[in-house]
């Protein structure tokens, strides 16, 4: 067990190294001169110039930079942003709760949709039911979320005018952040009806970044059903005279979700890349929404930060769902 | 055989798009601002009705549709010819140049594909072209992947091994002896190719990272509708109807054609 999980992170660590590489070459590869890009419409006389140049590291050989780079990045240190001078990790963090809450509801939504639908299609195979499945879960597939998400705003915020357009929580409240996670602050502050706001605020977001994962959930599930379904342990279940629900419900079903599982644990990664089209869409204060902004402000050590830190997190739950799947299917661990 | 009839109507509608649209997609007619679709109020000459600028939606999208299959056609024609020769020389020679190549595929594997092109389009600055290649580079992977493993089980077949004897050159034997039987599951790869490389285009364009304004690109157009989502409904759906269409049309043909060149897939 322990060799299975140090030959997967031995496979994590050249993902890590060609994420710094890029990471690194981004700021080697704008156009024009970062030390004057730091000092603005101003402009900077010589002097301060090499002075600038020199606190940066960037008159020293170009792998020495990125050894630095790569020296500092472990330890937490990815720069100030140009814009706000504040640490580039500090602003992630403050935003990247955001985000979970956002990611984990939406996956929430996907499972319980998704799954449901998936046994149910497997079952009906072949029937009405299975078609509209397949057809409502290739649609889904096939969906630009952006537009997804603006349709939603005009059907349920401006028509029916039952959901916030956006944000997190309307302006009435304040809520203190003490987690991060606006679901558990406004249940532990004493604000009344907070809660049920920050609900209504997640309810859209949710649904946009979860279809998606809702339509590969129902797809996946589907198959890995209708295959777990012709298995002889199934029959013999059958005919030994359990209750059909027994038989999908405990012998099927247990068989059929290990590759659903995995499948949900990378389209988390997934979704993470996905949130920067629902957070821009819906003005969620998440990491998404922050990449998008700096890249618009030119904030390069935050778009340099936030793509090396997004994907860090993606890469760790890769590797996290590896693991698991390593734990729950044994005979994964023994192949290769 | 849905998806199939839809791709030929987009493509007609694209090669046709100066006959097809009643006007040129950045032509502005002062007196039609924000004019409803013809159905909810409007007049039959705006059938899709018009923007806040007077343009007609309806000639935008169609020259929308050259565009992003253009768009699609570049994108899966550079990966594809890539992909295929980077699969050829890790499935061929093995050894140290498939750990290579193979390694790298894994890292840009282990990114999201959009977080990459994000990443890229970052560096290369936002513009269609620069888009273009950085959705190209994003699903390389897959051709490479899918290249390498056809050529690794053809590789061992006798008649390579035939030609191999006969004293055909190693270009020979990679190139006219393997690859014509490797085309099936890249054929559908290419398809679904397809559908991802609008799909990434317009989610660029609506990020302002892709085509820049006023190009009627799918996207871009949404990007610009995003102001009237509350008085306008018209110029913020038939753009993304627009891309749904589209990208479910080659996701059924790709579908489709698994099925028919890849029977052993079919459940």
């Amino acid at each position: 067990m322990i060799g299975f999980i140090l030959r997967k992170i031995g496979l994590v660590i050249p993902a890590f190294i060609g994420v710094t590489l890029l990471t690194f070459a981004l700021i080697h590869m704008i156009p024009g001169d970062p030390v004057e890009l730091l000092a603005g419409e101003r402009g900077i006389d010589p002097t301060r110039h090499a002075e600038l140049k020199a606190l940066l590291g960037l008159d020293k050989p170009l792998w020495e930079q990125y050894a630095l780079y790569l020296y500092h990045a472990i330890q937490g240190d990815l720069g100030l942003s140009i814009v706000t001078k504040k640490p580039v990790i500090e602003e992630f963090l403050t935003l990247f709760p955001a985000t979970i809450e956002l990611a984990l509801c939406a996956m929430s939504f996907a499972v319980i949709i998704g799954l449901p639908a998936g046994i149910w299609a497997a079952v009906k195979r072949g029937t009405a039911v299975d078609h509209s499945v397949m057809a409502v879960s290739l649609t889904g597939y096939s969906m630009p979320i952006f537009w997804w998400g603006l349709l939603l705003i005009i059907l349920c915020s401006v028509t029916l005018g039952i959901t916030p357009v956006s944000g997190r929580l309307s302006a009435e409240y304040w809520i203190e952040p003490t987690t991060g996670f606006m679901l558990i602050d406004s249940l532990l502050s004493d604000e009344q009806g907070a809660f049920a706001d920050a609900l209504h605020h997640l309810v859209l977001p949710s649904v946009v970044l979860g279809t998606i994962p809702l339509a590969v959930i129902a797809r996946m599930t589907r198959s890995s059903m209708l295959e777990v379904l012709r298995e002889d342990y199934v029959r013999t279940a059958r005919a030994k005279g359990l209750s059909p629900l027994r038989v999908i419900g405990v012998h099927a079903l247990r068989n059929a979700l290990i590759p659903v599982i995995t499948v949900i644990g990378l389209q988390l990664g997934t979704m993470l890349a996905g949130a920067i089209l629902t957070e821009t869409i819906f003005s969620w204060p998440g990491i998404g929404r922050w990449l998008i902004q700096s890249i618009g402000r030119r904030d390069y050590p935050s778009v340099q930060g936030g793509i090396l830190l997004v994907a860090t997190v993606i890469i760790t739950v890769n590797l996290l769902v590896d693991v698991l799947y390593g734990i729950i299917n044994p005979r994964i661990r023994h192949t290769r | 055989m849905a998806g199939l009839l839809a791709i030929i109507v987009i493509v007609l509608a694209a090669v046709l798009a100066d006959v097809v649209a009643p006007y040129a997609p950045d032509e502005q007619i002062r007196t039609a601002l924000l004019v409803p679709p013809f159905w909810a109020g409007g007049t039959g000459s705006y059938i899709f009705g018009t923007d806040d600028i007077g343009r007609d939606i309806f000639s935008r999208i169609v020259h929308g549709a050259r565009l992003s299959l253009f768009v699609g056609l570049l994108v899966v024609t550079i990966s594809l010819a890539a992909g295929i020769f980077l699969g050829l020389l890790a499935g061929f020679f093995r050894g140290w140049v498939d750990v290579a190549i193979m390694r790298a595929m894994d890292i840009m594997l282990a990114i999201p594909s959009l977080l990459l092109a994000i990443a890229i389009v970052a560096i290369l600055g936002p513009s269609l072209t620069n888009a273009i290649l950085a959705i190209a580079i994003v699903i390389l992977p897959h051709y490479v992947r899918l290249t390498r493993a056809a050529v690794i089980t053809e590789a061992g077949k006798d008649y390579v091994m035939a030609s191999r004897v006969a004293g055909a050159s190693k270009m020979r034997l990679m190139f006219d002896t393997i690859l014509p039987n490797c085309w099936a599951p890249l054929i559908v790869q290419a398809t679904l190719g397809f559908s991802t490389a609008i799909l990434d285009a317009a989610a660029l364009g609506f990020l302002g990272l892709g085509a820049q304004p006023p190009t009627p690109e799918w996207g871009s157009m949404l990007a610009d509708a995003l102001q009237f989502v509350q008085r306008a409904w018209w110029v913020v759906t038939f753009p993304g109807l627009a891309i749904l269409v589209t990208v479910l049309a080659f996701n059924l043909m790709g579908d489709g054609l698994r099925d028919a060149l890849d029977p052993k897939m079919k459940r």
